[in-house]
């Protein structure tokens, strides 16, 4: 009977501790949805960072959180494979919202981190609006970009370039230094890789017009908005003029983009019009990188310089996650402590963070960050703008553009605004869109 | 007969063997290839981005607008170009494959060095180009160590005269060998006993190959004619890597594309594939019955 009893209590204990186990082991996998810890998968676009500076991030936060488990999916080609992805429930816990998909879709598939009043406190408000919807945010930007161009300091004082320029002519004839005095190639297109081109339409917004609403809200309203003195006029005739005056490299169809990184860094290339975000990668590739300068578009408006800004890929949750809290956490963390973004040398969105390094040069330009598109213009750019298929957020017209500067198709430059302006109206009539 | 004798008899057992073989295949091809070709025809009668919830129908006007604009239909003069350097690629293919079919030393190994470009990928024969014709590349490199000076180069692929007949000599390049294989195979099956009764009867190369060879592989040249149609018209990988189609060197299928996903006109870029497919369908329809004619 005792033998017996005891095979009981053993039993029961066995039995008792094997639900401790189970109920420990669930605990990992179901997390409660306020608690942090457990496992996320956090998928990114930087598969260059991967096994560094990220992996660091994560050491630290699971230091930080103990009992956290944070896994990475790098995505070489990010916006295809996420865009396929989103169709399933399974795009990780926290990963960075495509550009492709609309606002009017982000409560379907993204967790809101809150309205734009409770995070401004925090964030700097201006760019807190490049991923909004119906008065909540969707994404929070894991670094900011400035547009303006990449120079070689050494280069430019060689060509006894003295005063930066502020007017596409000054910029022309610093150029023209640039080529009678050094042996640089005073502008590099890229053209053969066909992205860089598109980096010269960001200036179009802020930069030249100097005003938030210009992208959103007033070029989809606008009269014959590639007119001469308009801002896409201003910036597509100077990369026309660099082209046309023979101040780029010989054979754009071949010119290559990891080669043009160390050339500017060696001094054999002067100028690059590129976002921010290229300085650091432009200074570490090779062995010059205090030569590397930053400079604004060239152009005024009564004498101050504007510079368009804006947010880079941003943190978005699955609204789909079982760990909401832990993939907060993580975005927690990786925008407030890790400093990456001061690290990659982009702006962060952190109000306490002061501008970076690379942007010393740059402080007396004001930065301009679009504005949202109101209710009744929302979406309505990106119609106009595949629509006409000017698609100026790619590189199809600009190719057209250096084309006609080098002379290959027999187009004039006035022709093709000329022609971008009855495209432009034709979308704007198709679409009922309202002319002022 | 009862159903078990039936399914036992060898006819039915090999009707049986025949349908579950063929299930898998037809099935992938049904799915992959025949599904989406319905969509795409379906898209093309329909305005739509891609990825939309919505798409709008708007009946013809696609194709009304692939026809009324000239942007649209003038990327087939650049497969002209093509075509052009398919028709000197099957004359060298044809002078190789008739050399390489007489007695010839180490002539399997001359085969298979003309043969050996058709089996590197196409995108890797892309970049291979783009290094050899660009400024300071291999070709300009070559020349200059002849005594050519730099300064009367052309930019091979910068210069809009010169670039379509330097994508165009690589794809002849890419696909003589596959053309002399065929044309050899052809020949090789040609029966020796009339070489013989044509050398004794004092026939010379030129006579064997009018009178003999070429007769006999008529048709084979024929199909390549199609076949050199059909690729200069859907030329893509080419000019899609080493130029993008810059320079003129566009083709109606890179615009397809940049219609399909630059600016997301999917349901146009639809009616383009539609039209693509049916000019290749007229083709080959009038060349055939063009050869068929001529045999009978």
């Amino acid at each position: 009977m005792k033998k017996k009893n005891l095979a009981v209590l053993m039993c029961t204990v066995i039995v008792a501790t094997s639900l401790i186990g189970c109920k420990g082991a669930k605990r990992t996998t179901n997390q409660s949805p306020d608690e942090i810890g457990g496992e996320i998968t956090v998928i990114t676009h930087r598969t260059d960072i991967i096994d560094t500076k990220m992996a660091d991030y994560k050491k630290a936060f699971e230091k930080k959180y103990p009992g956290t488990t944070v896994k990475f999916e790098a995505v070489t080609d990010y916006e295809t494979d996420i865009a396929i992805r989103l169709q399933t429930e399974e795009y990780g816990d926290v990963l960075m919202l495509p550009s492709s998909i609309k606002n009017t879709d982000f409560p379907n598939y993204f967790e809101s981190l809150g309205t734009v009043d409770e995070l401004k406190k925090k964030y700097d408000e201006r760019f807190l609006y490049s991923k909004f919807y119906d008065g909540k945010v969707y994404g929070l930007a894991s670094n900011c970009n400035v547009q303006g161009m990449v120079y070689n300091k050494k280069v430019f004082k060689e060509a006894g370039i003295t005063k930066m320029p502020t007017t596409p002519e000054e910029f022309l004839n610093c150029l023209k230094q640039v080529k009678q005095k050094t042996k640089a190639i005073p502008y590099y297109t890229n053209f053969a890789a066909g992205w860089p081109l598109v980096q010269w339409q960001d200036q179009c917004w802020g930069s030249v017009s100097g005003d938030k609403d210009y992208h959103n809200n007033t070029i989809v309203h606008e009269k014959d908005p590639f007119s001469e003195g308009k801002p896409n006029y201003v910036v597509h005739k100077l990369l026309y003029d660099i082209v046309k005056q023979g101040l780029c490299e010989n054979d754009p169809v071949t010119s290559d983009w990891e080669q043009s990184k160390v050339m500017l860094n060696n001094g054999e290339i002067a100028v690059m019009d590129l976002g921010s975000w290229a300085i650091s990668q432009i200074k570490a590739a090779g062995s010059h990188p205090d030569d590397v300068g930053y400079m604004p578009f060239p152009w005024n408006i009564n004498g101050k310089q504007y510079a368009t800004a804006g947010a880079d890929y941003c943190y978005a949750i699955n609204t789909h996650s079982e760990n909401k809290a832990t993939a907060r956490a993580w975005i927690d963390y990786m925008i407030d402590e890790t400093g990456f973004a001061l690290s990659e040398g982009s702006i962060s969105i952190l109000k306490s963070d002061p501008l970076p390094d690379t942007l010393k040069d740059f402080t007396k330009a004001e930065l301009v960050v679009d504005a949202p598109a109101t209710t009744e213009n929302d979406g309505l750019f990106d119609v106009l703008n595949n629509e006409s298929e000017i698609a100026l957020t790619s590189d199809i017209e600009k190719k057209r553009i250096v084309e006609a500067a080098l002379g290959s198709s027999g187009e004039s430059f006035d022709n093709i605004m000329k022609d971008w302006n009855a495209r432009w109206a034709q979308a704007q009539k198709d679409n009922d869109v309202e002319v002022k | 007969m009862t159903l078990r004798q039936k399914l036992s008899t060898r006819k039915y057992q090999q009707k049986i063997i025949i349908i579950t073989f063929l299930l898998v295949p037809m099935l992938l091809l049904i799915i992959f290839t025949y599904l989406p070709f319905v969509d795409m025809v379906k898209f093309s009668f329909f305005k739509w981005n891609g990825t939309s919830p919505t798409m709008k129908f708007i009946g013809l006007k696609n194709y009304k607008d692939i026809f009324t604009k000239p942007e649209y239909l003038e990327m087939f003069k650049t497969s002209l170009y093509y075509l052009i350097g398919s028709f000197i690629q099957i004359a060298i293919a044809l002078y190789f494959a008739t050399v390489l079919n007489y007695k010839l030393r180490a002539k399997n190994f001359f085969k298979g060095v003309i043969f050996f470009p058709y089996l590197i990928n196409g995108v890797a024969i892309g970049f291979a180009f783009m290094y050899f014709f660009r400024e300071f590349g291999t070709l300009d490199t070559l020349l200059t160590s002849l005594g050519i000076a730099k300064s009367n180069l052309p930019l091979w692929l910068g210069n809009p005269k010169v670039v379509n007949y330097s994508l165009a000599s690589v794809s002849v390049w890419r696909y003589l060998g596959q053309n002399m294989v065929m044309f050899s195979g052809a020949i090789a099956s040609v029966s020796p006993d009339l070489y013989e009764a044509a050398s004794i009867d004092g026939a010379n190369r030129w006579q064997q190959f009018k009178y003999i060879i070429f007769p006999n592989i008529k048709i084979i040249i024929s199909l390549n004619l199609i076949l050199a149609v059909k690729g200069a018209i859907s030329v893509f990988e080419i000019p899609k890597i080493m130029t993008d189609g810059a320079n003129g060197s566009s083709t109606f299928v890179l615009k397809t594309l940049d219609t399909a996903f630059t600016v997301h006109k999917v349901g146009l870029a639809s009616a383009m594939g539609v039209i693509l497919l049916l000019i290749i369908m007229i083709i080959t329809f009038v060349q055939k019955r063009f050869f068929e004619g001529k045999e009978a």
